[in-house]
């Protein structure tokens, strides 16, 4: 049968199992809407901003494990999706965004709302590609899902010029596709899998280090079998939390520039180290050439490019971590790690992780966030709250983060929130936001309003951009350069500090929630805290928006300063270090 | 650091020239050049790059290459016998009667042709090693001063068959 490319669309789109479509229309795009229209199969979310849609499509991918699909039209629709493309990318989120494009006979010509998004967004995504002809619309669709998750799981965008919407074809959708120059890593090398169990077993300080991959793969129960197995302590970084539950007795905490005194000390100290699904990014290797110096150290990997990059490592591993898990459960022995465990535990009640001030501390919401609810989601922003959610929150099966770590992109929790809600509908969905992130995407509290998403909303407010403020505070004298979010014209010239003569916070966010039609809650006390979460998780059908008014320039403890060592952190504000 | 050579396959498509080239400037490796063209498959296109760069970068350029959905092969032509060769034409400007007698004598001697000319100007045609079209413009400019223009289509490169030497 002759169908349109837009019939085709959709189609496809169906071969894939897709049923949800985060949507936003456009001239461009108006065929593939048509062809839309009256969908039984396939839910279509209009956001209110393309920047919301992707970051939703990306909440959705993250919490479903399925493909994020997004749909928009050429020009500013297409550029208002990059922030999202490069974020989900770079925390290899599976997305596959369509854009629709100027007809072929126009490309070139500076045609009304024509961008060359592929050319755009090629060093961001994991491949992009515009359609040239209606007869490769079907191949090419089944690659960009193939490609985008398959192997390390990413972002392909797909450039729908409107002729080929339009233009009638074979109705035909591959089953199978092969692609010459992709062929994902499926299997593990033995020898070099035998290699690092012979490492591990002879280890008196081993350390998994778990970053997103596990996550990613899915392979959290396969994980925890590993620790227990083995009985070797687990690390994560900031992706791979919640890989294994983190009340569990092998688990130390979070490394990196603001990870645990114990996890740090742990990796410094370690004698192996058992890497899996981390690229040794900068924000957890502190200084590279002090990094886990009396380690030897195993990585294993999906992606080739992520192995001896930052960290050289000893025994390199090219798999994906479930594969690998998997192959490692059936050789892996006990080991005798009491000691060193009980090191570790030393380590943990010297400094453990926690915010010495009185009243209401972005710690005691996050605990609260922990006791009220069991099984649900928490997005977090970018920032200081980001980063004490990262401390505090207690992640487990049932409980999973969301959070922007490669690209560290504000303005992505709320949206990515909406996305997860909508993906998992019995599911509790908490978001934990900056003031100033909240308001980079404040416009889809429209859209949690028309899909009834009973979403809480928790705004750690302390006025301020925190996390740069707390980076002037300490490394930059006070001088509290444009990040000072009460800041009105006919403030004096040079500010250090809040006072009582600040002016009033705009907008107001109770007023601004309520606009929207969404139950408001304003906490300054820390009495207030369990109440409010209480009200929010009986709210239904509509978000629930908690303005928690916290001290200004509270920080996020400890932090390793730039250039120094994991090890060498300083553990609480006013500290020189240890 | 040191020079490299690789030797790419790619899908002969739009955009992938593009996608390889923005890859080098993206991430700061030091391209020194490549040349492409279609092979006897038209449906896929061989590249030869050579870069300057440290074992390290090296070895990040060509997984990173990998990486990419469009290359189909990645060779590393580094440290095995190959023959490469460039394409270069070098015009000589304001010459004298003496001056194109040099010409002459230069082009038997690096085994170059003239391939052009006319009363004030001589082209010639070099094909031969980089190093050894380095080695003729390095001696045209101290003869030729200012005199010279120099179109170099860069490398290509193919394996041996039964020779050892480059
Ligand atoms: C889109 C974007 N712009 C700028 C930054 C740099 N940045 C990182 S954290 C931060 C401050 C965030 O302030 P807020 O949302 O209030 O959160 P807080 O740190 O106060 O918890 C800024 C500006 C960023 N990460 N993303
Ligand atoms: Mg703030």
């Amino acid at each position: 049968m002759m169908i349109t490319g837009a019939e085709l669309f959709v189609k496809a789109l169906k071969a894939e199992q897709v049923d949800t479509l985060f949507a936003y229309p456009g001239g461009q795009a108006i065929d593939l809407f048509n062809a839309l229209y009256g969908e039984q199969d396939i839910d279509v979310i209009l956001p209110r901003h393309e920047q919301g849609l992707v970051h939703a499509a990306d909440g959705y991918a993250r919490s479903t494990g399925k493909v994020g699909v997004c749909l928009v039209t050429s020009g500013p629709g297409a550029t208002n999706l990059v922030t999202g493309i490069a974020t989900a990318n770079y925390d290899s989120v599976p997305l596959v965004c369509f854009t629709g494009q100027v007809p072929t006979g126009l490309i070139g010509n500076d045609a009304f709302q024509e961008v060359d998004i592929v050319g755009i967004t090629r060093s961001i995504c994991k491949y992009a590609v515009t359609v040239r002809k209606r007869e490769e619309l079907a191949a090419v669709i089944r690659k960009a899902f193939l490609i985008s998750r398959t192997g390390k799981p990413g972002v392909v965008v797909v450039d729908l010029p409107k002729d080929i919407q339009r233009e009638y074809g074979s109705d035909d959708y591959p089953e199978e596709i092969e692609i010459r120059g992709y062929k994902p890593k499926l299997s593990v090398h033995p020898g070099q899998l035998k290699k690092a169990l012979e490492t591990l077993n002879h280890a008196k300080k081993p350390v998994f280090l778990v970053g997103g991959g596990v996550n990613i793969s899915h392979a959290h129960s396969e994980m925890l079998k590993l620790a227990e197995m083995t009985g070797v302590p687990v690390v994560t970084t900031i992706m791979g939390k919640g890989a294994i539950p983190t009340t569990h007795d092998l688990y130390i905490g979070n490394l990196g520039i603001h990870g645990s005194y114990a996890a740090n000390t742990a990796i410094s100290h370690c004698d192996v180290l058992f890497s899996i699904g981390t690229r040794f990014n900068d924000r957890i290797t502190g200084k590279t050439g002090h990094f886990a110096t009396h380690a030897a150290i195993i990585h294993i990997d999906i992606d080739p490019a992520s192995i001896s990059r930052n960290i050289e490592v000893d025994i390199p591993i090219v798999a994906d971590a479930k594969t690998a898990l998997l192959a490692l459960l059936e050789k892996a022995q006990k080991l005798d790690t009491e000691e060193w465990l009980e090191q570790i535990r030393q380590w943990k009640s010297q400094y453990p992780l926690s915010m010495k001030t009185e009243g209401l501390t972005p710690e005691k919401v996050i605990r609260a966030i922990n006791h009220t609810f069991d099984n649900a989601i928490i997005a977090t922003d970018v920032g200081q709250n980001q980063l004490w959610a990262t401390q505090f929150l207690e992640l487990s099966e049932k409980k999973q983060m969301l959070t922007s770590g490669g690209l560290g992109t504000m303005g992505y929790g709320f949206p990515a929130a909406i996305g997860a809600q909508i993906g998992n509908p019995l599911k509790d969905v908490i978001v934990i936001s900056g003031d100033g992130g909240m308001q980079m995407n404040i416009q889809e509290m429209a859209t949690a309003i028309c899909y009834e998403l009973p979403i809480t909303i928790c705004i750690l407010n302390n006025g301020y951009l925190g996390n740069v403020r707390q980076w002037q505070e300490m490394f930059f004298d006070r001088r509290y350069s444009s990040t000072c979010m009460r800041y009105r014209k006919s403030c004096p010239g040079s500010c250090n500090a809040p006072t009582e003569r600040c002016p009033e916070y705009t907008p107001d966010f109770m007023k601004l929630a309520e606009s929207y039609g969404a139950n408001s809650i304003r906490v300054t006390k820390e009495n207030e805290i369990a109440a409010a979460f209480e009200n929010a998780k009986h709210t239904l059908k509509v978000p629930t928006v908690i303005e928690f008014i916290i001290e200004p320039e509270a920080n996020v403890m400890p932090i390793v300063p730039p250039g120094n060592a994991l090890d060498d952190m300083i553990l609480e504000s006013g500290d020189k270090g240890i | 650091m040191k020079k490299r050579w690789i030797c790419l396959f790619v899908e002969n498509d739009v955009g992938v020239l593009a996608r390889i080239s923005g890859l080098f400037s993206g991430k700061s490796y030091n391209l020194a050049s490549l040349t492409v063209g279609p092979t006897e498959d038209r449906t896929v296109s061989r590249m030869t790059i050579s870069l300057t760069s440290d074992d390290r970068t090296f070895e990040q350029v060509k997984k990173q290459l990998g990486r990419c959905v469009e290359v189909i092969k990645v060779v590393d032509y580094t440290d095995i016998a190959i023959h490469m060769k460039e394409l270069m034409f070098v015009r000589i400007n304001n010459c004298s009667d003496r001056d194109i007698d040099g010409i002459f004598k230069i082009s038997q001697v690096f085994q170059v042709s003239v391939i052009d000319y006319s009363p004030e100007t001589v082209l010639i045609e070099s094909v031969h090693t980089e190093n050894c079209n380095n080695d003729l413009i390095a001696l045209l400019e101290k003869c030729y001063a200012n005199r010279i223009e120099i179109v170099r289509g860069g490398s290509v490169a193919v394996e041996t068959l039964s020779i050892a030497e480059r």
